[in-house]
């Protein structure tokens, strides 16, 4: 069975990215709590992986030769929610139900409540070891079509998990993952540089032995471009360092590391939503 | 009704074997049945005995380094792409290392992984507190899904072994480095989460589990010179405790103590506490750590400074009954 996607143009992809924004703060004003910046910064690579990038079936999620993503950074998944209803893995109502009481959307993702998610995350760390697991049975088992992506926060590389995979995946060449770090500079606590400084993170990587490109994470042709590279680097894995402005899209959240782990109260999201629908004038999402 | 195991269980010349040897031959049976098992190690591939499956079947065999919370991280990607991965390091390093990576990516995930956990309890001897790892029961016991096995002896362990390479759960298993007598035999049934009946009593219940079976069994003949008639119950999967076999033989007797080497505090001692006072309140004395650290030593030297021989257990029966 095959399952080939329809290319979308890069405008329409912008559009679609703009629309999981606008979902993502309904989300978040519903739920009430839940993590803010992450999530709009990432909708760009949300929409380049999974409108264009994944071999991917939102009608068969269990598809045995779909690529596999694995959200490591778990409390930025409102952003994943939104981008799998806009693709059809389920109806776009359900996105309200987000943090709530017998919701499929858990505050963080659940493998075993929501088909489409391949793993359960929040805890920070633990994502590129899974993948590395995952890519090395593939390649027990030969398995060449598939490969596996990972979103990273650029905070959780704080964690020694991280680089106790980082050292394991150079080891075994396993240039079937593509990591990408969302890296906005921002942590709870504050700026990444002031919390735990992370640079130079490009050699961090380098040194340990990956491929390192670096990119304008909301620019959904790099991002795409970026993925496409990744497949011709046979050696080692990829690392793309996705450059992206935290709280995206949204005025008074970008660059304002205080969004990073709160949701909009009602009127904020009024504003944001408002902003988001005439994104420069240039872009009207569809109505509500 | 009892299950076979050797005839003479206080012979001078008694077999004994490291528990882990045993883990080490099931391990590469499991792998020559299964082409799905494959097999991870910290670098500690010949001390936990993962070495015979790692030269028997060099493909499947993975190394890496001295990372636990990577070793059982991989175990969960390995296990999510259909493998039946083996993970093992010391116990005191895992889980003791990496308790949230296997509570969220294995437990919560419900992946299943195998964790084995090397040089457990005060067999550890010589390596001293920071090595003999005496918290693992309690650790992996509060996880939902997991199992928790710790067999008696080396030939219980390779049965063990193949039972968790068919289980589709997550399982850890507990094994000790230092030689240990061998109690059972080839025709001694081991299944999950059942406890056995290895010598039938009136007076009280011995309930324990790994090495300490061994030593509990040492005090039938011990407490029948006293009078005394004891029935000896071994607990090899502390989860799901088998609770109709532990109440029906506790019904009978209404005295229990338990043997364990280990925390008492959510260990078994912890387990059958908890069982009991839900369902059948008795007098009862716990044998094994009390909330305490162990040291260098040699086992028989720990297990004497700890109170946890035969001897030992003789003399808590007998105060536990003298109170009536």
């Amino acid at each position: 069975m095959t399952f080939t996607p329809q290319k979308l143009s890069t405008k329409a992809l912008e559009l679609k990215a703009n629309q999981i924004r606008e979902d993502v703060i309904r989300m978040l004003v519903e739920a009430g709590s839940g993590h803010s910046a992450g999530p709009l910064d990432l909708a760009d690579i949300f929409t380049a992986l999974y409108f264009d990038v994944l071999k991917h079936d939102p009608k068969n999620p269990n598809w045995d030769e779909r690529d596999v993503l694995i959200l490591s950074n778990g409390h930025c998944v409102p952003v994943q929610y939104a981008t799998m209803a806009e693709a059809g893995y389920f109806d776009k109502k359900e996105l309200l139900t987000l943090r709530k009481f017998g919701s499929r959307l858990q505050g963080h993702p659940e493998r075993e409540r929501l088909p489409g998610l391949e793993t359960t995350s929040g805890p920070l760390g633990s994502g590129l070891s899974q993948a590395s697991g995952m890519a090395l049975s593939m390649r027990m088992d030969k398995e060449k079509e598939r490969r596996i992506y990972v979103i990273m926060g650029d905070g959780e590389q704080d964690e020694g998990n991280v680089w106790e995979a980082a050292m394991f995946a150079s080891k075994y060449k396993l240039s079937n993952i593509t990591a990408i770090t969302d890296r906005n500079n921002i942590q709870i606590d504050g700026p990444t540089e002031q919390v735990m400084p992370l640079e130079d993170l490009k050699a961090k990587w380098e040194a340990f032995g990956w491929h390192v490109l670096e990119i304008d994470g909301n620019n959904i042709e790099m991002c795409i471009d970026a993925c496409a590279m990744a497949k011709a680097i046979i050696e080692k894995p990829t690392m793309i360092i996705a450059h992206t402005v935290p709280g995206m899209g949204v005025d008074f959240m970008e660059y304002d590391f205080h969004w990073h782990g709160v949701a909009p109260k009602p009127e904020e999201a009024k504003k944001a939503l408002a902003e988001l629908r005439s994104l420069g004038g240039k872009i009207r999402s569809e109505a509500d | 009704m009892t299950v076979p195991i050797i005839k003479d269980i206080s012979a001078k010349d008694i077999a004994s074997e490291p528990i882990r040897a045993g883990f080490g031959r099931g391990l590469k049976k499991a792998g020559e049945l299964d082409a799905r098992v494959v097999a991870a190690c910290a670098d500690l591939t010949d001390s936990t005995k993962i070495a015979d499956f790692a030269k028997a079947f060099p493909d499947r065999y993975i190394e890496i380094g001295v990372a636990e919370q990577n070793l059982v991280t991989v175990g969960s990607g390995l296990a999510a792409m259909g493998k039946i991965p083996f993970v093992s390091s010391y116990a005191a390093f895992e889980p003791g290392r990496c308790w949230e990576q296997i509570r969220t990516t294995i437990c919560l995930n419900n992946r299943p992984v195998k964790l084995i956990g090397s040089h457990a309890g005060l067999y550890t001897g010589a390596d001293g507190a920071t090595h003999q790892m005496l918290e693992d029961l309690a650790l992996m016991r509060v996880l939902p899904n997991m199992v928790v096995l710790a067999p008696g002896d080396s030939v219980e362990a390779e049965k063990a072994t193949l039972a968790m390479a068919k289980d589709r759960r997550p399982n850890y298993m507990r094994v000790t480095r230092e030689a240990t007598p061998i109690f059972t035999t080839a025709d001694t049934p081991f299944e999950i989460g059942t406890a056995y009946v290895l010598e039938e009593g009136e007076d009280v219940t011995v309930i324990a589990t790994g090495t300490m079976t061994y030593q509990a069994l040492l005090t039938v003949d011990m407490l029948y010179k006293h009078g005394i008639d004891v029935e000896v119950v071994h607990v090899p999967t502390i989860k799901p405790l088998d609770a109709d076999t532990i109440l029906k033989s506790v019904q009978k007797t209404k005295h229990v103590v338990t043997v364990e080497e280990a925390q008492i505090n959510g260990g078994l001692g912890g387990a059958i506490a908890e069982l009991l006072g839900e369902h059948y309140p008795v007098p009862i004395k716990r044998m094994g750590m009390h909330d305490h650290f162990g040291e260098s030593g040699t086992p028989e030297e720990l297990l004497d400074y700890f109170g946890l021989t035969a001897k030992d257990i003789v003399k808590t029966v007998q105060t536990l009954l003298a109170k009536g």
